[in-house]
């Protein structure tokens, strides 16, 4: 029997893990799949939203502007990639500057400082890229950017170097009350625990039914994206918006903290829950939108696209707490957009109540600062000269179009939750994530996969089971 | 460290440039290579048709290779492997030494050469499916032809064993022979275009061979499988390159090669600062090969996508060769720059201006057009006259082209402006 279980090691699953983590607990974490970071985690838009967009008085609202307040502290406690851009919501016609104005009211009541509207020429001013269309615009200079895998894999190492265990490839198929808790019937055996964190993403709603009458319905609305290249990477500074017109929803065109430029999302509601695939209308969608904020804007830049599915509660907001006719079992449910931004607070909040249920005070050996692998892209050149004279494998680039070196890429294998996958490597160094788009180095990452596990090159996978890179098994 | 000059690339161009370099008088050079050999791409292209134009005779990548690495070693060249140059970046205007060069390896750790002349030489990259905008999942399973080709060739491993190939250059034609040969099933190589991107002894050899099909105006419009790819939907498109909704057909496969076209490789040119040019993008250069700053030379796929190593080693030689005569200072005064206009079907040429004082006798002008064209002439024009007309059976964008431009021709008229080349009566097919 353990303390707590929580499911699923998305950036809300490790949030919560990290924080109970601080607490005389004994967590287990169940992911069904081989890494952390491997759902709606993985694929959004790397924003932290400054809150005006919530509806004030909800979860939304307050754990938004909670987590824009955490985030940038926890940025240099943890060591992932952050920056305060700020943000811009661009109002095209004069006719819809009331709902700029209603929305900087609606921040100001969720507490977020310092939003103002601008003019056409302060806007300008302040942002030379975006379209001469936009006549007003709502700034907010607490907006921020994050890398999500980052802030996710930050998340869960902290919590795994203070004793919380992570269970992968663990799919969790059956919940059941006991005396005591909960009995968790899994792939990998039956779970047995005191309260249950239920972060299953687009999934928390099959769990929650499982223990409760009041049923949650939880719409995978999958969002597309196209990731341009560095070379336009500043061609805005700011993460533009656009207010919502009689034609729709629009999409957001942002730098990445890594210098990219992204755009999107589109916004579907699907019935499957496994609906990542992308769409020619859905790419067209984003791009055709992307064009009408910012001025030339680069199509032809596209290095790749993804998408993924905000878990979408019926309610519209998130669902945070214990379930009221199923003690101990706590839901982190319904966590769409902020989701990113609020995990950091949901996490706090959650592990509170978790704690307070199990009447479990603070573990003083609890070490809250981690540090991440160095980055011989970012690095200056002193700091590199370092790195390579302590490890040689620093010098030799296996990655050219990120600049990823063998010894960052050994690292990623053997920190705590260590990459097992090509994907494992590329969201803990970007190893493949450049614009070629991993041609040249993905041989080269499998064969060191391969080395440092001790593993036949024909046995390293992609992702999850069945994802092996090559067909043969080295029996060929 | 300070070096005369500097060679980015140990591939064919970069031994080339090297071999003409140090044959004309060069002493103090280097060149950086980041691979575990000499050679580059060659090194993973085991099939036959290397050398026809270089050495009469017909020799495989590797071989190719061999003859330029066994001079560089004979002349005793100095090269580094394992060495990637991290950045390329501008000295003040009067430093002896134009390029600073960081490069890094594992034995000498990270460290700058002062370059007082620079040959660029990096090759090119494939382009990958991001680029090629194609919907769907994205699971294992989908790689470029050359990456699949360093699995088969180089590592003895098989990426796949029903396989569909999207794009119909060179590189895909011969992994559909190469994958058929190892035992895997090559179910059809689909091309967006009407007419192929590759060699047509390659389409003979590779696929009419092999029984293997080539579907023109064809695409993946999806991709299915959430971890290892099970299948692909290719659809016929219509004359903008669209979908025809209604033509889609299910194929399914484990594995899909994407031969979509060539990047020159130039992210350290930019970071350098010289001038590109969008259509080759690659830099612009002059008749010496120097691209917009002074001492900087490139050649090779990195300045344009060749078709042949033949004309990538003969280009790079007279890369190697200016840039000799321009660190002895005998580089010509020159008489003044004349562009060089590509038009009517010519996408672009190299090099894309000439100086008649720098020239030689003849200039190799290289260039490749922007559709298919038959029954045409090919045209070299100034200050209305025309210098030279060739008739073509056919031209294709998939191989390229090149004319020698006579400094004679220029002699012949004053003050000429600019150089026209032309397909003239360009009546696309």
């Amino acid at each position: 029997m353990t303390d707590v279980i929580i499911i699923g090691a998305g950036v809300t699953g490790c949030a919560i893990a990290r924080e109970l983590a601080r607490l005389d607990c004994k967590v287990k974490v169940l992911e069904r799949a081989s890494d952390v970071c491997e759902g709606t985690s993985k694929a959004n838009s790397g924003i932290a939203h400054a809150g005006f967009d919530a509806v004030p008085g909800t979860w939304k609202a307050r754990m938004n502007v909670e987590g824009s307040r955490i985030l940038e502290d926890l940025s240099k406690e943890l060591d992932f990639p952050y920056r305060r851009n700020g943000s811009l919501v661009l109002c095209f016609a004069e006719g819809d500057r009331e709902k700029l104005e209603k929305l900087r009211r609606q921040g100001e009541e969720n507490g977020v400082k310092g939003i103002r509207i601008l003019g056409q020429e302060e806007l300008q001013k302040l942002e030379p890229g975006v379209s001469r269309q936009a006549v007003a615009a709502l700034y907010a200079p607490t907006g921020a950017i994050v890398c999500p895998f980052g802030l996710t894999i930050a998340l869960a190492e902290n919590a795994a170097a203070n004793g919380v265990e992570f269970h992968l490839q663990t799919r969790v198929e059956g919940i059941r009350k006991t005396q005591d808790g909960y009995r968790l019937s899994t792939s990998q055996g039956i779970y047995e625990g005191r309260a249950v964190v239920n972060a299953a993403g687009v999934y928390a709603d099959w769990f929650h039914n499982m223990v409760s009458a009041r049923k949650l319905r939880i719409t995978p609305r999958r969002g597309e994206y196209c990731l341009m290249d560095k070379q336009v990477g500043n061609l805005v500074s700011h993460t533009i918006f656009q207010l919502p017109t009689a034609h729709g929803k629009g999409v957001l065109v942002t730098p990445t903290v890594h210098g990219n430029l992204l755009a999107g999302p589109t916004a579907r509601d699907m019935e499957d829950k496994e609906a990542v695939n992308t769409t020619r209308e859905g790419m067209e969608e984003v791009l055709k939108k992307a064009a009408t904020s910012v001025r030339e804007f680069p199509a032809r830049q596209v290095i790749t696209s993804f998408a993924g599915l905000r878990a979408a509660e019926a309610g519209g907001d998130f669902v945070l707490g214990e379930v009221e006719d199923a003690p101990g079992f706590f839901d982190a449910a319904g966590i769409a957009s902020p989701g990113l931004t609020a995990a950091p607070a949901i996490g706090r909040y959650l592990a509170g109540l978790v704690g307070a249920y199990l009447s479990v005070g603070k573990k003083p050996d609890f070490v809250a600062v981690r540090r991440g692998i160095p980055n011989m892209e970012q690095a200056s050149m002193q700091e590199r000269r370092r790195l390579i004279a302590k490890n040689p494998l620093y010098a030799n680039v296996i990655c050219r179009c990120e600049l990823v070196t063998e010894g960052e890429i050994v690292d990623a294998i053997h920190r705590p939750l260590g990459a097992t996958t090509v994907d494992g490597i590329k969201r803990r160094t970007r190893a493949g994530m450049g614009r070629c788009q991993s041609g040249f180095c993905a041989p080269r990452v499998v064969e060191i996969l391969a080395r440092e596990l001790q593993k036949d090159p024909g046995e390293i996978r992609k992702a999850d089971p069945g994802s092996e890179f090559l067909a043969d098994k080295g029996e060929w | 460290m300070r070096k005369d000059l500097v060679i980015v690339g140990g591939g064919p161009a970069g031994l080339a440039a090297a071999i003409a370099a140090r044959e004309a008088g060069v002493e103090d050079l280097v060149i950086l290579e980041r691979d575990a050999r000499l050679g580059g791409i060659l090194n993973q292209c085991i099939h036959n048709g290397f050398g026809l134009h270089t050495f009469k005779e017909e020799l495989t990548g590797p071989e190719y290779a061999d003859r330029f690495v066994r001079q560089v070693q004979a002349l005793g060249i100095p090269y580094k492997l394992h060495t990637m140059v991290v950045d390329l970046a501008r000295q003040g205007v009067h430093s002896a030494c134009p390029v600073l060069v960081t490069a890094m390896n594992q034995k000498e750790g990270i460290y700058t050469i002062e370059a007082r002349a620079l040959i660029l030489a990096m090759g090119c990259r494939e382009r990958p499916r991001g680029a090629l905008n194609i919907p769907g999942y994205r699971p294992a399973g989908v790689y470029s032809a050359g990456t699949a080709q360093r699995y088969v060739n180089m590592e003895g491993r098989l990426p796949g064993r029903e396989v569909v190939i999207l794009g119909s250059g060179d590189i895909g034609l011969i992994m559909a022979r190469r994958m058929t040969l190892e035992g895997a099933k090559v179910k059809l190589v689909a091309e967006l275009m009407p007419y192929s991107g590759g060699l047509k002894r390659n389409i003979v050899q590779c696929l009419d061979d092999f029984g293997i099909p080539l579907r023109l105006r064809t695409t993946v419009v999806d991709i299915q499988g959430k971890e290892r790819v099970e299948g692909v939907t290719v659809a016929q498109v219509d004359e903008q390159g669209r979908p025809i909704p209604g033509t889609e057909e299910e194929v399914p496969c484990d594995t899909l090669l994407l031969s979509c076209g060539l990047i020159p490789e130039n992210e350290l040119s930019a970071a350098l600062g010289v001038g590109m040019n969008p259509a080759t993008n690659g830099p612009f250069v002059n008749e010496s090969l120097e691209t917009d700053m002074e001492g900087v030379f490139a050649c090779g796929n990195v300045l344009h996508v060749h078709d042949l190593v033949d004309y990538v080693s003969e280009e790079a030689a007279w890369a190697g060769k200016r840039a000799a005569a321009y660190l002895q200072g005998s580089l010509e005064e020159g008489v003044g720059k004349v562009p060089i206009r590509a038009a009517g079907g010519v996408r672009y040429t190299v090099p894309s201006s000439v100086d008649p004082g720098r020239m030689e006798e003849e200039q190799i002008l290289r260039f490749r057009v922007g559709n298919v064209y038959r029954d045409v002439c090919v045209e070299v024009s100034a200050g209305g006259h025309v210098l030279y007309s060739r008739r073509k059976r056919v031209l294709t964008p998939g191989e390229m082209e090149q004319v020698a431009l006579k400094r004679a021709w220029l002699e012949q008229i004053p003050e000429v402006q600019e150089i026209v080349v032309a397909v003239n009566n360009p009546a696309a097919s």
